[in-house]
Order: structure tokens, then sequence, then C-alpha cells
């Protein structure tokens, strides 16, 4: 009787998969809270100091508002200029990695791994190699700015460039176009608009950027977090992170209005 | 006039998509190229614009080799013959007018084209072209906002301002309902008649065949099986062509009136 | 002829609009451009850029493995430890923030829109000033670095579940309602089965993001690789700074591949 019930009942996957991976999971954890000195007891102890952190910041210093609204506009300067660059550039190295507009293997891999290398280097390392080299200021923060919005466009757009409809473009050969014709005609107009939503979002991003690049020197409103922190005039912290929230959430909204509109 | 001599296309797997195949379409012919599915229409069609290239044999346009052709020859000679497509191929984010104008781009200098301004003489035959078939009231219209047979027929339009001398339409009534089928194929025929281009159209429409071609094309298994007037082209010799009786979906049904 | 054909197909009249916002655009670029401080060059900015490619040539190997600690491996490996302890906080904060956030978990807009604007909120925040924020309570290391970590990324993990809770089908929802079960049980047997590869698939691509960040946390002194290298580059020490650059790279490298490999398996 029971060996008939045997032969009916499927027999269950094996679970070994599951806990091997909930083994690795918990050792990884573990591990990582020793190397980081990570402990809820510490969190604990910590938290009356983090109020008493809050309870410095708040009411924000409303005056320093004047002093630092050069600094802001430094920062949206930097990040519209970063914006740019990068996006001009972006564009012949997209068309170089998409692997349907640039078919040898010979061009479209090795740019394809250059690009992978460029994004893979966070913006706040650049910039601070950027300031070893040109020394303190904006410009430094616009080339770190103008490198990651080249590797973040260039990625989304030939990722978009891979995925058009390939119609259009015989269409073109088969009227006599040359490969630029080709291009003009065939494939800028299917991706223009995800180029332009592209590079309103790397601007978004860079906006948040040039708000923290200051910290390594390379201009903008960053700095001025280093020096209230280090005079301990917390208030004056709290204002510079209003405004900066403020004015992000504002280009945020004006940028996804826009983009909206393209897509 | 287009000359095939002694084409064949073998592919990478082996497979044969043309075997041998000699034809010569004097100019001002409308020819139907009719076959089952995979019989080798599509890649015949796009041969003579080169589209697909060849294994064997020689393809000449008006005396002129396409397969030898490269560069700025080959260009030229594309320039000469115009292909509309099943699922049209405009670009649809932008105009009628512009896709219509991209027709002209063989006529010009890469830099000029990339500017973008087409000079007047163009744009006046972008504007009649699509007159003549009747859409030119949609001239500043986004392309994707048109309905099927609207599309095609910017298609034909912007065949008719490359001024083409052959045109390749590859299934071009395959993704449309049957009034609209009729319009296009009346334009193409109407346009094969007052202008004399040379019009070779796959279609797998039996009846459409019969009714706008002068001569049809059989082919089977990537061979000629069949090349003579509609007068010969009955219901048993397309059995033949077919292998097998007439199926009821390869008949269009509409009373097509008014016929040429 | 030309004007034959403008008469009868009269071209369409560009917003006025379209004009005023080109002019406000090309405005907004003048200024831009005219304040970017362009100095020329310092003599030694090429001197430098040719010592990094050099350094970055002939890295400082020996700096991979110190016996006494404070060496490559030891930050990468701290650098690592921050992202994974970070990112896994993160989740489990999140999913209650996700379920609030998401439009179909709650009867009213009201609801999910202040769950959105919360989310939101820790998205903009700046996460180097949290780090920075989170050193003064509990001072330099890396266990500022961790919270400050789990806490932004709440922001943006949190925002895609709530997308993929949003994305769900209905369906298998409505036939346990019919048969009667409780709120907890809808949510255990119907949602989440449908949103945990979502949810996992966004974690890796979350902890890739944050392996990223945490290579910075050092350079405000929460831990990490960050601390080494902003000291070799003001000591102007090339060597270290190429083999620590070629560290970072290395292991984002991988880790972006390993994780890409598990995602793959996911969806």
């Amino acid at each position: 009787m029971s060996v008939n019930a045997e032969k009916l009942h499927p027999k269950p996957p094996r679970k070994i998969k599951h806990y091997f991976t909930a083994i690795i999971l918990v050792v990884l954890l573990w591990r990582s809270a020793v190397l980081t000195d990570s402990s809820i007891g510490e969190l604990i102890s910590g938290l009356p100091n983090m109020l008493d952190l809050l309870k410095e910041m708040f009411p924000p210093n409303w005056g320093y508002f004047d002093n630092i609204i050069d600094a802001m506009l430094e920062t949206i300067r930097m990040a519209l200029v970063g914006t740019t660059f990068g996006a001009i550039l972006a564009v012949p190295i997209a068309l170089l990695c998409a692997s349907n507009i640039t078919q040898s293997r010979w061009l479209h891999y090795p740019v394809r791994m250059l690009l992978n290398l460029i994004r893979t280097i966070p913006d706040l390392l650049l910039a601070s190699i950027f300031v070893a080299i040109f020394g303190l200021g904006a410009l430094p923060g616009i080339f770190a700015l103008t490198v990651f919005s080249l590797g973040l466009i260039a990625k989304l757009t030939y990722e978009s460039l891979e995925t058009i409809e390939q119609g259009p473009l015989e269409a073109m050969t088969s009227v006599g176009a040359n490969k630029t014709q080709r291009i003009m005609f065939g494939v800028i107009p299917q991706v223009q608009a995800h180029f332009m939503s592209y590079v309103l979002y790397a601007f978004e991003i860079n906006v948040r950027a040039a708000a923290v690049l200051g910290l390594v020197g390379a201009g903008g409103i960053g700095h001025y977090y280093e020096v209230t922190l280090g005079f301990l005039e917390y208030d004056k912290t709290c204002t510079i992170i209003l405004f900066t929230l403020a004015v992000v959430l504002i280009i945020d909204y004006v940028s996804t209005k826009l983009r909206e509109k393209l897509i | 006039m287009i000359e095939l001599r002694n084409v064949s296309k073998t592919y990478l797997n082996g497979t044969k998509g043309l075997n041998n195949i000699n034809l010569t379409i004097p100019a001002g012919e409308f020819v139907a190229i009719v076959g089952l599915s995979g019989a080798g229409k599509s890649t015949l069609l796009r041969s003579i614009n080169r589209l697909h290239d060849i294994s064997e044999g020689d393809i000449l346009i008006n005396g002129q080799s396409i397969t030898k052709a490269k560069g700025s020859q080959l260009r030229m000679i594309r320039r000469n013959i115009g292909m509309i497509f099943q699922s049209f191929n405009l670009v649809k984010r932008t105009t009628v007018l512009r896709n219509v104008l991209a027709g002209r781009v063989g006529y010009h200098s890469t830099i000029r084209t990339i500017i973008g301004k087409f000079p007047q003489k163009d744009i006046d035959l972008a504007f009649e072209s699509l007159d003549r078939v009747n859409i030119a009231e949609k001239a500043y219209t986004r392309a994707d906002q048109l309905s099927g047979g609207q599309q095609q027929r910017v298609a034909i339009a912007r065949v008719l301002a490359q001024e083409a001398q052959i045109i390749l339409a590859d299934e071009p009534v395959a993704s449309l309902d049957p009034l609209t089928t009729k319009q296009v194929m009346d334009d193409l025929k109407k346009i094969n008649m007052e202008l004399g281009i040379t019009t070779i159209v796959n279609l797998h429409f039996i009846d459409l065949a019969r009714e706008y071609a002068t001569r049809i094309i059989g082919l089977r298994a990537g061979e000629v099986v069949f090349d003579g007037p509609v007068s010969e082209a009955t219901d048993e010799k397309f059995a033949e062509i077919y292998g097998r009786p007439i199926h009821q979906d390869e008949l269009l049904g509409e009373p097509v009136s008014g016929g040429m | 002829m030309s004007k034959s054909w403008n008469t009868l197909v009269p071209k369409p009249r560009k917003n006025r609009f379209r004009w005023l916002i080109y002019v406000a655009l090309a405005a907004v670029y003048i200024w831009a451009f005219s304040g970017v401080p362009f100095n020329g060059f310092k003599e030694t900015a090429g001197i430098i850029t040719k010592a990094i490619f050099a350094g970055i040539f002939s890295p400082d190997w020996a700096f991979v493995y110190l016996p006494d600690g404070e060496d490559l491996l030891r930050g990468l490996l701290e650098t690592l430890a921050i992202s994974i302890l970070g990112t896994f906080i993160s989740t489990f904060i999140c999913i209650p923030f996700a379920f609030w956030a998401a439009v179909n978990m709650s009867k009213g807009k009201a609801i999910s829109g202040s769950g959105k604007l919360i989310l939101s909120f820790i998205r903009t925040f700046p996460e180097i000033i949290m780090a920075l924020l989170f050193i003064k309570a509990v001072g330099p290391g890396s266990f500022a670095g961790v919270l400050a970590l789990g806490l932004h990324s709440v922001g943006m993990l949190g925002k895609l579940f709530a997308d993929e809770i949003e994305n769900i089908d209905n369906g298998p929802l409505e036939a346990l309602i019919s048969s009667g079960a409780s709120r907890m049980q809808v949510l255990w047997f119907a949602v989440v089965p449908q949103v945990l590869p979502g949810f996992l698939s966004y974690t890796l691509y979350r902890f890739e993001i944050n392996v990223r960040s945490a290579t910075i946390l050092g350079v405000i002194g929460a831990g990490g690789i960050g601390t080494p290298l902003i000291f070799a580059l003001s000591s102007r020490n090339w060597d270290r700074v190429g083999i620590i650059l070629l560290g970072i790279i290395a292991m984002i490298t991988i880790i972006d591949l390993i994780s890409g490999m598990i995602r793959k398996k996911l969806v």
C-alpha cells in the first residue's frame, strides 16, 4: 500500500541548494559585520549622539543662504557643462559600441570594454584624481562629471541603438544611401528622443553629484560641508542640505516632466 | 531591363535559397512572383537590389552588373530601384514629407543630406509624388499616426521621389485589409502604366496576381517552375507551382471591380 | 510651382513657445560656460597625468598584501564588507516602506503618495552627507559607512520594490481573497512569490552600485579603500595610487560579473 503511495507522489525537489545559499549568506554577513566593527550595541550607544546632532541641526540657519547661493549656482553650472560635454562625446562612442552599426568586432568590443572601464570608477574618485592633476576648483569637477556622463549616456544610448527597427535602415539601403546617410535618416530619428531623455537623466544625477564634489575640492557647494562640519556649525550644515534638496527636487521635477514629453 | 543569369544562392547551412535562375524582365512590365512561403520569393526580390548577396551568377540592371558593383556605383544603381516592404519601413517618428525626401538621399552629397536642407526642386518632387498617391495633405503628419494603407502609400511616394525606373514590392499588401489592398495595388498599377516603371511584386494572393500583373513567375524551392502571361496561369498551373491544390486563404476573395 | 504647394499644404506653424525655450536655453548655456574658470592648465597638469599613468602601469605591487594590515586586499575586503552589510540592512528596512509606497497596497493615493515622498527624500539626500553625519554619531570608521549606505539605499531600493509591487498580476490576489484568505495570507501567498525574483534582482543591482559608493566613503573617513587612496594621492605616491585604482577596477568588474550572472538566473 505504501509502495503504491510512494509511486504516486513525486519526490520534492532537493533543498540542498537553498540551504547552501542560506549558509553562504549568513557567513558573508557575519564576516562583514566583524570586519566593519558593526554591531547593534554600537548603534544603540551611538543613538544619543545622533539625536544631539539632529537637535543642533534644527532649526537651520536661514541667514546662511546668502553665503552659499554663489556656490549653488556654481554647482548647477558644473552639472550643466559636464553633462553637455559628456553627451556630445557620447554620440560617437555609442555609435561605435552598437553592434548593429559598427559590425566589426575588432572595433565595438574594445570600445565597449573601454566604456565599462570608465564606468567602473565612481565620480568622487575621478574628481579626487582630477583635483590632483588640475588643482582645486570647478574645472576638475567638470571633467569628472563629463567622464561620468559620457559613460552613463553612451551605455544607455548604445543599448537603445541595438534595439531599433531594422526596417527603416533596409529602406535607406535600398534607396542607395551610404553609411552616414543611413545613420542620419534611419538610425538617429529612431533614437533621438531616447537620447535626450538619457541626457536629462544624466543631468539629474550630475546635479546631485556636483553638490558633493566640493568635498574633495572640485568646486561647488560641497566645500561648505567641510567648513560647517569642521566648525561644528551644524545648523549651517542643515541649511546646505535643505538648499541642495530643494534644488535637486525642482530639477528632478522639471526633468521628469520633460522626459515624459519625449517618450 | 533586368536580367538574371544563372543566379543561385546557397546559405551557410547548405540549403539552396535560389537555384539557377534565369530571367529577363523588359522595361515596363508588371510582374507578379508567386509561390509558397519559403519558396524564395523574398530572396529573389532582394537579390535584385542586392539587399541579399548571391552565391553564383550575375544580375544586370540595364546592362550594368549590380553583383560586381561597389561603393558609389552600387549606390547609384540602387538609386534607380525603389523598394516597398511588407512592414512599410518608414521612420515612424519623422514626418511623411521627410520620409519621402529620404528617397532623394542618393542624389546628394553626404554633407548636404546631414544638414538636411533639400533643394526646393526635391521638395516639389516629394509633394508631387505624395499627390500621385493622394496623400499630399498628410505631408507634415508623423508617420506613425497614419494607417497601414496610408503608410504604404507614403512608401510608394518615396519610391516615386527616387525617380526610380524599377519598383520592387515585397509582399506590399500582406498586412493590409482587402479594401486598402485594392487601393495600393491600383496605385502600383497606375504608376506602372502611366510612368512605364517596371514593377515586380511578391504576392501570395493568387487572384490579385491574376488581376494586376501582365506576367506571372512561379517559384518553388528556389527554382522557376512557371514563367508566362497571366492567361496561361490557370488553377492547375498554380497547383503545380504550389505542389498542391490552391487553398481558400490564398484567394483574396473580394470581387475586384473596375479591373484594369 | 513651389508657391502652390505651400498654399495647398500649409506647413504647421511651430509653437510660439519653442522660440522662447530656445532663447532661454541659449541664455542658460551662455551663463554656464562663461562661469567656467578656465585659467589654462597648470604646467604641472601634464606632468601629473603622466605620473598617474606611469603609476598605473608600474603599480606598487607590494601594497597588495602587507603582513601588518593596512594593505590593498584588506582595504578592498573592508569596502566589500561595508557594501554587503549596508545592502542587507537596507533590504530589510525598505520592505515596509515599499509596501507603504505601492499604490495597490493601500486604499487612497494619500497613503502611497506620502510613502513615495519619504522614499524620494531619502533618495535625494546625498549618501556622503549621511556618512558624514553618521561619523559624527558613531565615530569614524566602517560602521558609519554601513549605516549611511544602508539608509541611503532604502531610497532607491524602496522605489524599485514599490514599482515591482505595483506591477504584479492581480489574478492570484483575487483568487485568494475570494477563497477567504486574510490580508496577511494574501500577501504571503500571492504577492511575495510574484515579487521575490524582482526584489532579489534589484537588491543585487543596488549592491553593485553600493560597492562603488563604498569605495568613495573612505575618502571622507567612513572606512574602506577610499582612505588609503586619498593618502596616496596627497602624498603623491603615484605607484600606490595606481595599484589601488587597479584593485578597485578589478573588484568592481568581478562583482559586476558575478552579480550579473546571478541576476540572469533569477529572471
